[in-house]
Formats: C-alpha cells, sequence, structure tokens
C-alpha cells in the first residue's frame, strides 16, 4: 500500500552567503574547495553541496591508478605521456591543454602524497607504478610503467585522502542536498550568482548565493544500460548548464571499457591486464594479436572494445553469445590476491568463480564521457561561440571532472586519465577561483531566484496520475546502449533520436507516488530522468552529424577518420522551443603532434 | 524463481509505529538484494526509501540489515539470501524513512577521529615522502573501509550506549596512527584512550563479521589498545 502524504513544501527559504560553491563531492570538487580554501585561508566562506555524503562519490569506484611520469621504476617522460594522450584521443585533444594535464602531473601526484595519499610502495619506499592500456616508452614503442597506484582501489583512496583533508581544513559541507538550478540572472554570458538546491531530509529550498560556482557534478553513464557508472550518475550538472542556453562539447565520444563483468557491467579494471591478463574467444584465441599487434591486450580501450564485438560479431563470442573471456589464471595467487584483491572479490562475489582457476566473461560497458561542459586549463566555463570558433568565459562559473570537457581526453581517454583529469583541472580550478575571488564583485540577489525550482518540483509533487520514471528510464537505457553505443549507423542513431523525443514526450507526464517531505527519492528519480532525456537529445544529435569515426564514436557507414572536415569539436546547443539542439563547432589545438594513423 | 521480500517500513511523517510489508517478486539467483529493493522502488511502491550509489559494494550507501545481519545490499545475492528475505535499518541509529537512517552521529564520531594526515613538513627535494613496504602494509587493512556503518551499528556495545565511539571510528583512527608519515599519533591515542573509546570494546567480533570488506576490526582495536598501553610502559 502506498503512503499518501499530503506534500506541504516547506514554506520558508534558507539563504546563505558563500564566497565560492562547489557541487559535487568527488576528486574534482573535494581537491578545488581544498585548493580554495588554503589560497584564501580559515576566513574565506567556501562549501561543498552534495547529494551525496562525499565518501560515496564515484571518485571512490575508481580502480586502477593514476599516471605521471615519475619515472620512478623505468626512464619516463611527461611529454611521452602528452604524446599517448593525443595518440589515445585520436587526435581531438587540445594539445595545449594536455601538455598542461601531462606536464602538472608528476606535481600534482606528488602533492597528493604529501596529503597522505596511501600509494603501493616500490622496495625503495617510492611511489610504485604499473603499465596501463595506451600508456608506451618513447612515443609508442612498448609499454611503459606509469600508473601510480593504491592496488586496485585507487579512486578510493584518493576520494578518501581529499575528504579527509577537506575535514582537516574546516571545509562546509552540504550533504544530501541536490543541486537544482544555477543563477545567472543576465543569461548564459554570466555571471553565475549562485545555485538552488532541494535539502533532501526536508524538502526544504535553499539558495546559495556565491561569487564563484563549481560544477563538479560527474558523468552520465545511467544514459546506458550496461555501465560501470553509479545510479546517482545522471548528468544533473551539464544539464542544467546545457538548459541555461550553454553548450556541451564532444558527447559523441562516450567510452565503452572492454572489461565489464558480463550483464553486471561492473568494472574490471585494465589493471588486470596491466598485469598480464589477455583476452581469448571462443576459440581459445588471443585475439588482440590480430587487431593491435604491438600492444595487444593494452591497446586503447576504443580499439579493445570494437574488437570484441567484432569477434562477438563474426561468431567467435563465448558458445556463441555476446561475450568474451578474460584470462588472469597465470597471474598467480600473489598478484590477484595483493594488487587486485578488489577485482578477485568481485568475481568471487557476483560470479562465483575464482579467477585463479576459472576465465572470466566480460563485454564492453559505458564507462566515461570525454565530453561536457566546455573549460579553459582553469576550469573557467566557456559559453557563446563566435563565428572565427572562439568561445566567451562565462564569470565566475567553473567546471571540473568528468562534467567538464576541457579537452584532454579528444575522442578516446587513456586508462588512468580521467583521475588525473579530475586532480590536476580540479586543484587548477580552485586556485583560478581563489584568484578570482580577490576582486570579483558581489553579485546583486537575485528576485524571486527559488521560483523556477519551487515550480518544477511542484509539478512533479502534483501529479495525480501518468508514467512512473523507470519505465522511461529503461527504455532510454536499451536504445542509448543498442543504437548510440559501440558501433553506430546513420539508420541506429535516426532511430535513436526519434525514440528519444518520443520518451521525452511521455516524461512531461510523470506520475511521482511518494508525496512525502522526508528523503523523497521518488521525485529525485523524475528529476534525474530529465537531466538523462536532456543530454541524450544533445548525445544523439551530435553523434547522427559527425559523419566520420574517431575514437569511440564508430560509424559503420563511415569507417574512416576524416581530418578535413572532421578535425573539430562539436558544441550542441539546447533549441529554446523544444526542437532538435543545434550545433556549433570549434577548432582542435594542434600544437606538436600532428595528426597520424593511429596503430597500435 | 519466486521471492518473498519482507521490509520494515517507517515513515514518521505518517506512521505512528513501524510496520512489516512483504512484496512478491520474480528474480533471478544472480540478482542482487539491492535489485529486489529497486524493482519495489520503480515497479511497485515509489515511496520506499532507502540509500544506494554505486551498486557494487565499493560506496558504502547500502548498508542494511538483511536476514538478520548487516550486509550491503548490493553484495548480497538472492541465491545465497534465499526465497524469504527480510530487511531492516541499520540499528542503533534513528530511522528517518523506512530502510534509511540518521547517520549524523556516525559522522561526528568519524570526524572526532582526526581521520586525517597530520604533517605539514614536506621532503627538501620536493619529492614524495619515503614509505618502506613494511610500513605501508601496517594500515593496508584499514585503509579499506568505505563508512558503511555495518560494524558500528552491528556492535551490542553500541546499542547500549551511544556515546562508544565505535568500530568505524577506531579503524579510521588505527588508518593514521600506523601511518608512519603521521604526526598527530599521540594526539589520537589520547582520544582513543577516553572512556568512550577502545576499552568499551568487549571482543564480541559482531564488527569483523558484518565489515563488507572483510577488515580485521578487532585486531584493529587491539592494535590501538596495544599502542595505548605501550606509550605508558
Amino acid at each position: 500500500m502506498a503512503n499518501v502524504a499530503r506534500y506541504e513544501p516547506p514554506a520558508g527559504l534558507n539563504i546563505h552567503e558563500l564566497d565560492a560553491v562547489v557541487i559535487g563531492a568527488g576528486g574534482a570538487g573535494l581537491y578545488a574547495a581544498l585548493e580554495l580554501k588554503r589560497d584564501l585561508g580559515p576566513t574565506a566562506k567556501v562549501a561543498v553541496i552534495s547529494k551525496l555524503y562525499p565518501s560515496r562519490s564515484h571518485t571512490g569506484a575508481a580502480q586502477g591508478g593514476v599516471c605521471a611520469a615519475l619515472g620512478n621504476t623505468e626512464e619516463d617522460h611527461w611529454e611521452w605521456h602528452w604524446f599517448d594522450t593525443v595518440k589515445g584521443g585520436d587526435y581531438l585533444v587540445d594539445q595545449d591543454a594536455a601538455e598542461v594535464m601531462c606536464h602538472d602531473a608528476v606535481e600534482t601526484i606528488i602533492n597528493l602524497e604529501h596529503l597522505g595519499m596511501p600509494f603501493d610502495r616500490t622496495p625503495e619506499g617510492l611511489i610504485d607504478q604499473r603499465r596501463f592500456g595506451g600508456h608506451t616508452r618513447n612515443y609508442g614503442e612498448a609499454p611503459v610503467r606509469r600508473s601510480c597506484f593504491a592496488a586496485d582501489r585507487t579512486g578510493h583512496a584518493i576520494l578518501y585522502t581529499l575528504y579527509q583533508q577537506c575535514i582537516h581544513h574546516e571545509i562546509a559541507f552540504f550533504d544530501e542536498f541536490q543541486v537544482l538550478d544555477l543563477l545567472m540572472p543576465a543569461g548564459p554570458d554570466g555571471p553565475v550568482a549562485g545555485v538552488v538546491a532541494l535539502e533532501l531530509s526536508t524538502s526544504e529550498i535553499h539558495i546559495f548565493r556565491a561569487r564563484a560556482v563549481l560544477f563538479a557534478t560527474g558523468g552520465y553513464g545511467k544514459l546506458f544500460k550496461v555501465t560501470t557508472n553509479a545510479h546517482t550518475l545522471t548528468g544533473d550538472g551539464m544539464a542544467i548548464a546545457y538548459r541555461h542556453g550553454l553548450p556541451l562539447e564532444d558527447l559523441e565520444f562516450f567510452q565503452f571499457h572492454p572489461t565489464g563483468m558480463y550483464k553486471l557491467g561492473f568494472l574490471l579494471s585494465e589493471a588486470m591486464r596491466g598485469e598480464g591478463g589477455i583476452l581469448l574467444n571462443d576459440n581459445g584465441e588471443r585475439f588482440m594479436e590480430r587487431y593491435a599487434p604491438t600492444m595487444k591486450d593494452l591497446a586503447s580501450r576504443d580499439v579493445v572494445s570494437r574488437s570484441i564485438y567484432l569477434e562477438i560479431a563474426e561468431g567467435r563470442g563465448i558458445g556463441g553469445k555476446d561475450f568474451v573471456h578474460l584470462d588472469v589464471r597465470h597471474l598467480g595467487d600473489e598478484v590477484l590476491n595483493k594488487k587486485l584483491p578488489d577485482m578477485t572479490g568481485f568475481i568471487k562475489t557476483y560470479f562465483g568463480l575464482d579467477p585463479l582457476h576459472d576465465l572470466v566473461p566480460i563485454q564492453p560497458t559505458a564507462h566515461y564521457a570525454m565530453g561536457g561542459i566546455p573549460t579553459d586549463v582553469d576550469g573557467r566555463v566557456l559559453g557563446a561561440l563566435s563565428e572565427d570558433g572562439k568561445q566567451a568565459v562565462v564569470p565566475g562559473f567553473y567546471a571540473a571532472g568528468e562534467c567538464a570537457c576541457v579537452s584532454v581526453h579528444g575522442g578516446n581517454r587513456l586508462g588512468t586519465n580521467s583521475l588525473l583529469d579530475l586532480l590536476v583541472f580540479g586543484r587548477r580550478a580552485g586556485i583560478a577561483m581563489a584568484q578570482f575571488l580577490r576582486t570579483a564583485p558581489t553579485p546583486e540577489p537575485v528576485p524571486a531566484a527559488e521560483t523556477p525550482v519551487r515550480e518544477e518540483v511542484a509539478a512533479l509533487m502534483d501529479s495525480v496520475d501518468g508514467e512512473r520514471p523507470a519505465a522511461i528510464r529503461e527504455a532510454l537505457q536499451a536504445v542509448m546502449f543498442d543504437k548510440c553505443g559501440v558501433f553506430r549507423t546513420e539508420e541506429f542513431l535516426t532511430d535513436a533520436r526519434d525514440v528519444v523525443a518520443g520518451l521525452r514526450e511521455r516524461a512531461k507526464h510523470l506520475h511521482v507516488e511518494d508525496k512525502g517531505c522526508r528523503y523523497n527519492t521518488d521525485l529525485v528519480d523524475a528529476l534525474e530522468l530529465g537531466y538523462l532525456l536532456d543530454i541524450a537529445e544533445a548525445t544523439v544529435a551530435s553523434a547522427l552529424a559527425r559523419t566520420e569515426s574517431r575514437g569511440a564514436h564508430a560509424r559503420e557507414d563511415h569507417p574512416e577518420r576524416d581530418d578535413v572536415n572532421w578535425l573539430k569539436h562539436s558544441l550542441a546547443f539546447r533549441d529554446r522551443d523544444g526542437g532538435q539542439p543545434s550545433l556549433g563547432y570549434k577548432p582542435v589545438t594542434i600544437t606538436k603532434f600532428q595528426p597520424k594513423p593511429r596503430v597500435y | 524463481m519466486d521471492v518473498r521480500l519482507r521490509i520494515r517500513r517507517f515513515n514518521p511523517e505518517l506512521d505512528r509505529a513501524p510496520h512489516w510489508e512483504e512484496y512478491r517478486l520474480e528474480a533471478d539467483p544472480s540478482d542482487r538484494v539491492l535489485d529486489l529493493l529497486q524493482q519495489v522502488k520503480w515497479y511497485q511502491d515509489g515511496t520506499l526509501t532507502f540509500r544506494r550509489s554505486c551498486g557494487h559494494g565499493v560506496c558504502g550507501s547500502d548498508a542494511m540489515l538483511i536476514n538478520g545481519r548487516n550486509r550491503l545490499a548490493c553484495e548480497y545475492l538472492v541465491k545465497d539470501a534465499g526465497r524469504k528475505i527480510t530487511v531492516e535499518a541499520l540499528r542503533g541509529l534513528p530511522v528517518v524513512k523506512d530502510l534509511l537512517v540518521d547517520q549524523t552521529g556516525f559522522w561526528e564520531k568519524y570526524r572526532a577521529a582526526i581521520p586525517y594526515l597530520v604533517n605539514d613538513e614536506v621532503p627538501e627535494d620536493g619529492k614524495e615522502r619515503r614509505q618502506s613496504q613494511a610500513d605501508r602494509a601496517k594500515y593496508e587493512d584499514t585503509s579499506r573501509c568505505i563508512t558503511c556503518g555495518a560494524c558500528t551499528t552491528g556492535c551490542p556495545v553500541f546499542w547500549t550506549n551511544s556515546d562508544y565511539i565505535g568500530p568505524a571510528a577506531i579503524v579510521n583512527a588505527h588508518r593514521f596512527i600506523f601511518d608512519s608519515r603521521d604526526h598527530a599519533h599521540d594526539e589520537r591515542l589520547e582520544l582513543m584512550a577516553d572512556a568512550d573509546g577502545v576499552w568499551r570494546c568487549r571482543t564480541v567480533f559482531n564488527c569483523v563479521e558484518a565489515c563488507p570488506r572483510g577488515i580485521n576490526v578487532t585486531r584493529a582495536i587491539l592494535e590501538v589498545t596495544q599502542a595505548i598501553q605501550g606509550r605508558h610502559a
């Protein structure tokens, strides 16, 4: 029997006056908040707002490591890392941004150690390093040991280290607050004036006035049926920016990780192949030797995921089905239990298999958004696009982590570079915000700032009939996985566009059954579905327009990379009248590495 | 297979007291209990309330009392839980709604344990601090904590004395007490030696059984106790 409490929206309004607010408490948000507070001192009013407790953020699920050319176990140079990142991204990477990331990586990892990060150590007591996909010595010669790690829970160690230091520095946390709006009273050119949020425990509305706002809200993997992503990754921050008229960059590039646990989608770290694991087809053949003769199982993720799909399409999936095997039996007890203990545990818990003796069923799984809110290398959000392909900075608005597109990943992100991205650019955004706050004026209070949020919530809470969010969400996840997944065609994408448009119509009549004010997660489900639908629309439109294959965007009907027409970033702008998004383009920054055919 | 899921429901906005509700579901043996809770919420009763995030045992959101034991709902499979499954909120913390408890007190205790590295000195060469593999190994076990609360809310001492700092906070103090880089060693031991600190532990081992990460919580508490004693020796 359903509860039928009447919704009585709390009448009061909570207003907080702050210097800066950080939305999202994963690695990027926490590092930015920490730098802000360290820079501005104890009197600075900095708050982190998150829909979860910080320790639940998805940074904590990252496993294998974070790359930096420390050279602790063999020769390495940040320039090699830079090249690998550009090549890995299929030359859609902005090379000046990737240069900053790979250069800053070394100092950032050292800083993280100083903050308390429990890295694994070499016999000499230095940070230990191991191999990872796409990371090579001397511009592609052979795999190199570049990934710094804490067993196979590097993200967990990073998330906790940063959260702990934020506690140490007395940063204010608003845990379990869902941000629903960004205050931009003068429109998409800015400036920003704060955010509006719903306190989940009471349904009270809060206005956080601030001179600087950072979105570090994570990705949107829940757009796809099979994914490594947490239930909470619904693209909230990106969709809020999009609704305000800001563009979303390169959404057609979404990474499918090769080794998801079959059907479940959970990630089995690339570190399993970094430590020597291999992929086998139904014939027991190590098929990656055919697709990537040099890097083999450690080729970049888009290449490995496509190879698995091709093996399956040609009937060499295991037993003719849609999965292949990961073989780590030869790694032995020591490596599996000491270096990959969580992976070994997942395989035992969810499959009842012992990786020391059994082959592990895997399939590609939706993992990471290369695209997002466009920013510069200091986290400043870029908005309006001029005719010469330049974007203007939105004053006071910052983004970092997976929700941002700097763009350092281009068409395909290398393993470990996600953690590096959120650390380097979270930190840089915090430093840049502190600089901005030294001179930034206090914005005028926005009259009735909470009205749009009140109306959005009230419309859902007043619903007396309509569809449950779940059915629409499942249909969305299915069409995105099947039609906008590892391989795409014009026909697939046109279908996806029409299905998404239909689902958007259905979502206008959602029924929220829970009418209470306490932790109304039914309401949150409905709001998150709205975000996913916005991102889906922009993703499909960007993918349909790009008639080439590059990185993770593989068009069967346009199988070649087309540098003449498509060496450029997509920018999707929302249509105010509810039509298809409009697309703009800006050039890729190429400074050192000229585009070449990509062979592993 | 056909599964009966019994959930202890309580919405203080409406209900005077908690009550049990039963839901029938078609489930796969490899489904997790979390999948069943989602099925109920998504298709039978949208008011059912619980926390969840990663869904595979690393974020610590969905600890609850399932078939009489603290577990993560996303790590417990139907084939192990059986056809009749009972789910309740964690004990020892106030129920806010259904399976969702008020964790304010839990986090206050976590913060009280000085759960961060205290050391502002950095090596002159600008590189990482050195730490031997042996020193790193001393806090390996406790560095794996996901703050799900299963240990503390499974502890009978905590049920009778909510001032007890509890196993989770001690685990997180241990993480830094045994880190060779830390400078707040004595201060943390002082806190742990408080009347509501480690001495309250009665070595019931519920915490060890409850920990989804397999952390040897009782051993960690014992090591902290020994460190306190060693300090006065």
